[in-house]
Parts: C-alpha cells; structure tokens; sequence
C-alpha cells in the first residue's frame, strides 16, 4: 500500500477501492461526519464530511481516495460550513439535549461541540411530532431524527426486513415505520436487529434504560468525538 | 371567587384586575396593593411567573426521562424536582424501598441541596438586608456590601454553597441538572475518592452550619420588636414528618398543625394527597391556591418550608441542630412562631442539621456500596413527596402501558406559601403605607417580607439577588394611584418600563 493523497498537510496512505474517509479514518484523522458508517454503503447526504479536493468541495464519505490528491478538511471555512448544517439539524428537529437519554452518547451533540457550536442560531422549527411508544421494548422519538438513513439501509441490507423508510421530500422528509397501522409495534423488528444498534442521536431507544450510565462515564465523556477517530461503530463492525 | 381573608364588607367594590398574560414581564415580581373607600390596604395580589404549562409537556414523554426533565422548572432547587419525581416514579415502578446504597445517595444528594440553597438565600440574598437593615444604602446592601464589613461572614457563605454543590455533583453527576436519580434507584455511588474528598471538608462545614445558625439566632433575638412582628400573620403549617416525628427532608407522612400547634392530621401517606389538599384557582394568578379540604378555602391555607418544619416536627435527629432547635422553641414560648423573619433562623438550623446528616452519610459505607437498582410490580400511577428548601414540593403522575406519562401534577414549595406571602405582604403594607404613595421604604419593606419565604420566583437568583419588584397601588375603583418599581441595579423607577 504505497498510494498516497495529501489531507491538511499530511500523507495519508490509502488502500485501491477506499474513500478519502476511509483512509482519513484508517489514518486516526476525525474528519466530521454523521450519515456515515463503515459497514453501509455510503449514502452522502448529511454533508458534514464534505472536504475540498483540489480546491473543490466534495463529500468525502464517497469521493474515492487517489494518489497526489490535495484535501482540505480541518479548515476554519470547511468547519464554519460544517457548523452551520450542524444548527440546522438542532432547530429542524427538537434537540432538547439537557433532557435528552442519549446525550453524552450522541453523535450529533458530540459533533456540534466539536465545531464549537455555541447556539443553534436559527429560530427552531419546534415540529410537532408524537413518538412512537407502542412497541413493548423499544420507544421511537421522531423529534431528534436527522434522516442520516442509517437505520434504512441496516433494515434492508442487513436485518433484511425494510422496518424503516424515509418519506417525503425536502424539508417534508421524515421517517415512517413500514406497517399498515405505522406503528412499530406492528412491524417484525427485533431487539437485536441492527437497524435498533445504530441511529447516531436518540430517536430509535431500548426501553426504561435512559439515564442507567452515570455522567462521567458515557462515551463522549470519556474523549470527544474527533478522538474517537475509530468510533465506537468501527470497533462494533 | 370571593375570599374571605378580605376585610372589607363588600368586597365586590374591591376593583379586581385581570393582568394579561402576554403583559407579565418574567424574571420579576409584581405586587398590586388594593385599598378600600377608606383608603385602608383590603388585599394584597402577588404576581410571580410561574411553570404553566409544563405539566401538559411532560404529558406524552417517556417515564424516565422526567427526573431529569423537570429539573428545567427550577434554576434554584432542580435537585429536589429530581428526587420528587423520581420517588413518584419508583411508586409507578412498584419500588417502595430502594436499595440501602440508592437511598442513601439519594438523601445526600438532597441534603446537599439543601445546604446550598439555604446558604444561597441566607448569605447571598437575605444577610444584606439583615446585617444593615432594609432601608440602608443599596449600593452596600448586598453580598459585596457583607464581604467588606463582614469577610469572614461572607466567605464561610460561599463556602458553604460550594460544598453543598461539590455533595450534588458527586451524587447526581453534575453541579446543576444532573442524572443520579433514576426510576427504582440510583446510577451510581460515591468512590471512595469523592467520599474522602468530601470528608476531609465536613467537619468545617457543620462548624461554619453552626456558627450561621447564631448568627441568625442573633439577629432575631436582639431586635425583638421587628423581628417577631415584621408581616406576622397567624397560620397552620404543613410538612411531612419521618419515623417517629423526626425532621426528614427526603421521606415521611404528611402532618399539619393549626396556627396554635394543635394537629390537624398525622401520619398521613402522601399517596392521597388529594384526598387532604385542595387547589384553587383565582382569576388573577397563574399560581394556584391550595388549602386543606377539612378546613375550606378560607381556613384552610398554611405555611411551608423551614418556620413550618421546624415546629411541625418533634425533635431533629442530629443532636447539634436539635439542640438550637430547642432554643428556638424556648425562644417562642412554647406556642408556634409565625414571624416571617423567624424563616431565617429556622432555615439555619436546617443548614446545621444539613451538614450532620451529610457527615454521618460519608461515614456510612452503604453510600460506597454497588446495589443500585429495585424492581417491582409495575402501578399505573404514583406520587413522590419530598421537602424541598422551599418546603413541600409534590408530584404526582400516571403513566400508561406504553410507558408514556399521561398526568402530571405538580404542588410546588412556593405554591403552597402562596396566601401566605399574600398575607405577609397585606401586613407590612398596613403597616408601611401612608397616605396614597409608594415610598421607596414601602417597597424594600415588602421585597424583604416576600424574601422570608425564598419564594422560588424566577428572578431570585438575579445578580447578588436584587429582584426587579413593582408595586402599585389601587384605589376602590380599581384606579392606579401609585407605581414604584425597583430594577435589578438597586435604583427606583416610576416603573419597570421606565429607567433601565
Ligand atoms: S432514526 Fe436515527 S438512524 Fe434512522 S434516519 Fe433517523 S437519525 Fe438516522
Ligand atoms: S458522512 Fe458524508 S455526507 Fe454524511
């Protein structure tokens, strides 16, 4: 493996077939990114992992690594962006961290403290969106989606069981459950199905175990997310 | 909706006001003062932002995670909104025990908070007025004005605070709005580090709890004539008491007394607080007012908090803070105290019996121990009572068997004190008020009655506890006579639109 692409100034060696993310990744380097997951085909859309090759900006979870690339990541432009889609996602959906079971273990606020996100910025949205408590172990909260689609694609292409989908266009996109009655308890989705391992925020939650982890001892309290460069997925998959 | 506190032989020529929701400023208090033909104060109406709404906010949500939720309604005790909750939601859990180790955490946690409220509101907010009087220079009257004259006064203050919140953030995981609490238990305990790094301090801490217990003690005991008549008013009071008629901020059944100590009920299980309190609604406040069922709307109300507990219990079982409680009750011969100023001493020897219990708790080993969680048989409905350092705070909530809460009720401490600061506020304003004018002594004499009760108004931890506060006065016909309103910078204003 001598291949070689430069990223902020650094020689990063990359395998034939890997993206700039993989290899970024592989490397130790955090480059932001949260639609992304090493055992899915990549889906591009979060845009938080976008990079500038050669001058132009691109998302790094697809562009495929070449050698004698030049790629910006870690720059004041490329974050302030990355910043800026972050609060989007905050005031699109209702983000009510101090709440919320999944902070300290959640990607999007571990993220958003990585960039410096001081405020969301924007007027919130505050959509009205009742979760969904049918199912007797599981609790869907539509409220923090961030329709990265990882739940999707690990329904369909690994429980093979298409228990999730996302609906709607634009700003009317939204995640539905794949059942006549759109509930989940009427769905075959298991405990142990990957679609419930892998939603990066806290909308699809095993039951009455919020809260069970001490602060201080959750994932993001131990080393921020950029120093987690092998992620606790990576380590899963 | 008429109210019989009121004196006046018709009261519907009292002019009633409606105040507009969308007009209320928050983060302060307002008081209107309602005089009759004679010109003579007939009722006081206390205006304080209150949590509207959150009860139909947490409807909908899942159980667990309201422990940690309804810390959002309280900047100045979240903890004791965390403990409420989760002992509610024990119940819904079938747990009436916890683990030795989740009880104990629990009550340290709790007996932190009390700590560094009370502090807070003793040395921060209330020792200015105090130490200098109420009509002294404002640029002095505060924490920095007692820092000056009294360093040694104001620094053992924070400290005390600091060590309370050092308790809560060992327990709960952070300073403020924390997770230790969970439904059946706890999720953690204490290391053995954090025990002794609170160790090696308590024993300064019960000293200092000690010494702030004499100095209130003092400032009582050498100015009789203000001290147990400034807005006194005559009321029942109500707390839960522990085992054996012990003082318990954590756990207990409920007790009242009437205004003369006699028991009004005992041993009550708070499970059916509503069968024994009743709220009502008034259309001039979003707070609401509760009262005993057994005695109706118009004998009914009762005092909260430190005055009420101190005298509802039968004895304190640390042996330092029952020994000032002793002195306290030798002080006010042997029939209940219902000086508002007397708040301050009482919520001292609660600060000293605080900091006994927090320095037996890190003596006993159950707090290091492993065992955190209780199951049990799954109720659809459950109330957690605690005494919070305002006093009694109840929540009550049910959920459904898809774990979403679908009720919730919520008693807080300062809705229970409610008639009563509306009462303490009516005196001093007999009192106080001359003539048709607000005078800038009218006004500090009301904010230092409404801050007896550590009313948990929004604003009361504005910088060094200066609340913006507006007054105005309204004649028989409902017009505006007067408005005097002091910011928060300690200046008087014709009112709070003006100035600032
Ligand atoms: S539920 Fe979670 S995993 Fe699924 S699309 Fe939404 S954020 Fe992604
Ligand atoms: S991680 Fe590349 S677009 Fe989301």
């Amino acid at each position: 493996m001598s291949d070689t692409f430069i990223l902020d100034g650094r020689e990063i060696p990359f395998a034939p077939g890997q993206t700039i993310l993989q290899a970024a990744m592989a490397a130790g380097v955090y480059i932001p990114r949260l639609c992304y997951h090493p055992e899915f085909k990549p889906h591009g859309s979060c845009k938080l992992c976008t990079v500038k090759v050669n001058g132009r900006h691109t998302a790094s979870c697809t562009y495929k690594a070449a050698p004698g690339l030049e790629v910006e990541s870690n720059t004041e432009e490329l974050n302030a962006e990355r910043r800026t889609l972050v609060q989007m996602l905050f005031v699109e959906g209702n983000h009510f961290c101090p709440s919320c079971e999944k902070s300290g273990d959640c990607q999007l606020q571990a993220t958003a403290y990585e960039l410096g996100m001081m405020s969301p910025h924007f007027d919130h949205f505050f959509p009205d969106r009742p979760v969904d408590a049918s199912h007797p172990d599981l609790l869907l909260d539509f409220n923090r989606c961030i329709l990265c689609s990882l739940c999707v694609r690990a329904s369909r292409d690994v429980d093979k069981k298409n228990v999730f989908a996302l609906a709607g266009r634009g700003i009317g996109s939204h995640l539905i459950v794949n059942a006549a009655s759109g509930r989940l308890a009427d769905t075959n989705v298991a405990l142990e199905d990957k679609a419930v391992q892998v939603c990066p925020v806290g909308v699809i939650l095993r039951k009455r175990r919020g809260f069970a982890v001490p602060i201080g001892q959750r994932t993001y309290d131990k080393a921020p997310i950029s120093g987690q460069a092998r992620t606790t997925w990576q380590e899963e998959g | 909706m008429s109210f019989n506190l009121e004196t006046a032989a018709h009261p519907e020529k009292l002019r009633r006001v409606a105040i507009d929701p969308v007009s209320r400023v928050e983060g302060h208090g307002k008081v209107t003062l309602l005089l009759d033909e004679q010109n003579k104060v007939h009722q006081v109406r206390l205006h304080i932002v209150e949590f509207r709404g959150f009860e139909r906010f947490i409807q909908g949500r899942p159980y667990w995670e309201v422990p940690v939720m309804v810390q959002r309604l309280c900047g100045i005790c979240p903890v004791s909104h965390h403990l409420a909750a989760a002992k509610a939601l024990d119940r819904v859990l079938g747990v009436k025990h916890l683990t030795p180790t989740a009880e104990k955490m629990r009550r340290l946690m709790h007996y932190g908070q009390m700590l560094q409220s009370h502090a807070l509101h003793f040395f921060h907010l209330s020792s200015p007025d105090l130490l200098f009087g109420f009509d002294s220079d404002v640029a002095k009257r505060n924490i920095v004005g007692v820092a000056e004259k009294y360093p040694e006064t104001a620094k053992k203050g924070v400290l005390l605070r600091k060590f309370g919140q050092e308790v809560i953030r060992c327990t709960a995981g952070k300073r403020v709005h924390g997770t230790g609490a969970i439904p059946g238990g706890v999720n953690k305990s204490l290391s053995r580090a954090e025990r002794d790094a609170l160790l090696a301090d308590i024993y300064r801490i019960v000293a200092w709890s000690r010494e702030a217990v004499h100095l209130a003690r003092e400032l009582h005991t050498s100015n009789p004539a203000l001290y147990n008549s400034f807005g006194i008013f005559r009321s029942n009071m109500l707390s839960i008491v522990g085992h054996n008629g012990d003082l318990d901020f954590y756990h207990g059944s409920l007790r009242a007394r009437d205004d003369n100590g006699g028991i009004i009920f005992d041993g009550v299980d708070y499970q059916g607080y509503n069968t024994i309190l009743e709220e009502e609604v008034k259309p001039w406040s979003y707070m609401k007012f509760p009262y005993i069922k057994s005695l109706g709307k118009e004998q009914g109300w009762y005092k909260v908090g430190p005055l009420a507990r101190v005298q509802n219990c039968d004895r304190i079982p640390t042996p330092l803070a029952e020994a000032e409680r002793r002195e306290f009750i030798d002080y006010a011969g042997g029939t209940p105290m219902h000086a508002p100023l007397a708040y301050h001493w009482t919520r001292m020897i609660e600060v000293l019996h605080a900091a006994e219990v927090i320095k037996d708790l890190l003596h006993d080993d159950d707090i290091l121990g492993n065992d955190l969680m209780t199951e049990g048989a799954r109720q659809q409905e459950g109330v957690g009572v605690i005494e919070a350092p305002r006093g009694t705070l109840i929540h009550h909530y049910q959920v459904d068997e898809n774990d979403l809460v679908t009720l919730c009720n919520l008693i807080v401490s300062t809705t229970h004190n409610n008639q009563a600061m509306n009462e303490a506020v009516r005196h001093v304003a007999r009192r106080y008020l001359h003539g048709k004018e607000i005078t800038e002594g009218l006004l500090n004499h009301i904010e230092v009655a409404i801050r007896a009760f550590d009313p948990c108004l929004s604003c009361a931890t504005h910088a060094l506890g200066k609340m913006p506060l507006e007054v105005e006065l309204l004649d028989a016909e409902g017009r505006c006579l007067d408005r005097l309103a002091k910011h928060g910078d300690g200046r008087f204003y014709p009112g709070l639109g003006q100035g600032a």
